[in-house]
């Protein structure tokens, strides 16, 4: 592979990666208006437990499970589930402004865990040789065949999804986002489906988190601070909060941006300030979600008008 | 050991309250959770700095302490920094939002983009090394078998005048008067003739300068980093809900609350946990009283 076809299949594999996570907080945030300020939180634990429990015993740490990929992702995938049903049940009383500072304090904590529980995380020095799939391909069979799986993984939650957004639970769901008490008083259980659709939405996030700790190969808590969650609100708002094709869209294009301006800072900035590269692209990306939010608060696609998808668009009346 | 610890606390807890007061106010008035209020004590802070840096020090070291007079100067001008600030988010981001009628939500997250666009601007301008005012050194004083630094002495007075005069404007003028009217019911407060975009400038800029003098009184004591606003952002938010939101008063004991218990951890938990504490407070306060200790 050339340079450029190679870095293509890199970016692809990171953006569905991010991607998968920008779908999950779609359903917490865009279908059922949970304000969940610790997506990086729950990427961790997915990373983390994956990493757990394929790598080999190092630095006289608890571990050495060698478990094969895909059981351990699965369990991975499980196990950010769980995390996330014991939050969902501690902050379901919660809205709104509590909920973000809860869930912010929790991503918070659980990264303040992954530094200082060193016999399992490994601490500041995180976790290495973690199990990666394909590795019988060589490195470009592993860099092809990789992201071929984080695609395919995109599509299928993608589908998934969309399916259940589609559904009468789904509507349930955009019924309580817009207005809980009418929705409870036409009989929806408003605490199960806002836990259900917390769990369900964390859930793709362990999974991003375990792809990711698959493709690096090592994990640390370094990876997973607030501006990763930053970035997944970036996606999901620049996208369309609501649309889960606007989710994914949202994601390759922030992703883009803040590749190519990662590119551009390695070019353009004197030496002297290549260190705080880094800085500069958290700065465009924050004005790129005011901006976002001043001029145009729907996203590039936002959400259908319509709660079926028989009905056009252009037919649309009323609501803007 | 014990008292020790407890002193401790209650001089962190002092920077932490004002900046609690900040939040508690905003939190009534602006009505929305202010993700990037803990970036005006970065800004405040290396906005002193700035001056610090450009006079070449603070001047011969005043009597026990560790700086000279210019340090007045300084924090004048790292207050007029977070103010500047302040106005400007507001004028720039939060008002077309507030005239499109956006939810609380999307405030916040406008919130936190303004928090990244700031915290790394100062990572830009100043590295990400941490920075004092002065480097002198200075002796402990023994006061009952507790050491504490002259500094912190200074600080702890100074949030004491602070949170007096913050008292006066909000009971005895008319912008207080103004403030406290929007945070009990703005469409009221409209009908009495009170201009709510004055009220809420005004909020912005008293906000604003309790966070610039937190950072700066915090750089004083402790350091100044870039990331020193993200840091406190949990801890001031952990005093204003256990104070109660829009109490004054709540949030100066909810500070100094915190930063005693952050101090006190260390006798339980290893010294690396500390940073949760204050997180752990606040799940506490959301499950046993959310309305925090007094709150209506």
């Amino acid at each position: 592979m050339t340079g450029i076809a190679s870095y293509l299949v890199f970016f692809v594999t990171l953006a569905s990666i991010f991607a998968v996570v920008t779908l999950g907080l779609n359903l917490q945030w865009g279908f059922s208006g949970q304000f969940n300020a610790g997506v990086v939180g729950f990427m961790a634990v997915g990373a983390y437990v994956y990493a757990f429990l394929t790598a080999p015993l190092q630095h006289g740490q608890v571990g050495g499970l060698h478990w094969p990929i895909a059981p351990a992702m699965i369990a991975s995938v499980l196990a950010t589930a769980l995390v996330a049903l014991v939050i969902g049940r501690l902050t379901i009383r919660l809205r709104t402004d509590y909920l973000a500072l809860a869930t912010f304090g929790i991503a918070a904590a659980i990264h303040q865990l992954a530094l200082n529980l060193e016999d399992i995380t490994g601490g500041g020095r995180g976790i290495t040789s973690i199990a990666k799939p394909f590795q019988g391909l060589g490195p470009e069979g592993f860099a092809l065949a990789f992201g071929a799986l984080a695609l395919g993984l995109l599509a299928a939650c993608h589908l998934l999804l969309q399916r259940l957004v589609r559904s009468p639970w789904g509507r349930s769901l955009r019924a309580i986002r817009e207005d809980e008490i009418a929705a409870a008083a036409l009989g929806k259980d408003v605490d199960r489906l806002r836990l259900t659709a917390f769990v369900l939405g964390a859930a793709p996030m362990g999974l991003a988190g375990a792809l990711y700790a698959a493709f690096i190969g090592y994990v640390s808590p370094y990876d997973f601070t607030a501006i990763v969650t930053f970035q997944i609100w970036a996606m999901l708002i620049v996208g369309g909060s609501g649309n889960n094709r606007g989710a994914v869209l949202g994601a390759f294009v922030v992703w883009a941006l803040w590749s190519m301006s990662g590119i551009a800072v390695v070019h353009l900035l004197p030496t002297r300030l290549q260190v705080q590269g880094g800085a500069v692209q958290a700065i465009l990306i924050g004005a790129l979600l005011i901006i976002m939010l001043v001029f145009r608060s729907r996203g590039m696609i936002g959400e259908s008008l319509h709660s079926s998808p028989v009905l056009q668009d252009e037919t649309a009346a009323g609501r803007s | 050991m014990i008292a020790q610890l407890v002193v401790d606390g209650l001089l962190t807890g002092a920077v932490i309250a004002l900046g609690a007061i900040g939040v508690t106010l905003g939190l009534a008035i602006l009505r929305f959770a202010n993700f990037g209020y803990a970036e005006f004590a970065t800004v405040g802070g290396y906005g002193a700095l700035a001056a610090v840096l450009a006079y070449g020090g603070t001047g011969a070291p005043l009597g026990p302490f560790t700086f000279g007079g210019f340090m007045a100067v300084a924090l004048a001008a790292g207050l007029a920094a977070a103010g500047l600030m302040a106005l400007i988010g507001d004028w720039a981001v939060f008002r077309p939002l507030r005239r499109r009628g956006a939810g609380p939500l999307v405030l916040i997250f406008a919130s936190f983009g303004l928090a990244l666009v700031a915290r790394n601007l100062v990572l830009l301008a100043f590295g990400p090394q941490p920075e004092y005012y002065s480097r002198e050194i200075q002796i402990a004083v023994l006061l009952g078998g507790v050491r504490v630094m002259p500094d912190q002495v200074l600080v702890l007075a100074v949030a004491g005048l602070a949170l007096a005069a913050l008292v006066w404007l909000l009971r005895r003028t008319r912008i207080g008067l103004a403030m406290r009217a929007v945070a009990e019911n703005p469409a009221l407060a409209q009908a009495c003739a009170i201009d709510p975009e004055a009220a809420i400038r005004a909020t912005w800029l008293v906000t604003g300068a309790l966070g610039a003098l937190a950072g700066t009184l915090y750089g004083l004591t402790v350091q100044l980093r870039p990331e020193m606003g993200a840091n406190l952002l949990l801890p001031l938010f952990t005093a204003a809900v256990l104070g109660g939101v829009g109490s004054v008063p709540g949030a100066v004991i909810g500070g100094l609350l915190v930063g005693v218990a952050e101090n006190l951890s260390v006798l339980v938990l290893p010294t690396s946990y500390k940073a949760i504490i204050p997180f752990l407070i606040m799940l506490a306060c959301f499950l046993l009283r959310p309305k925090g200790l007094f709150g209506r």
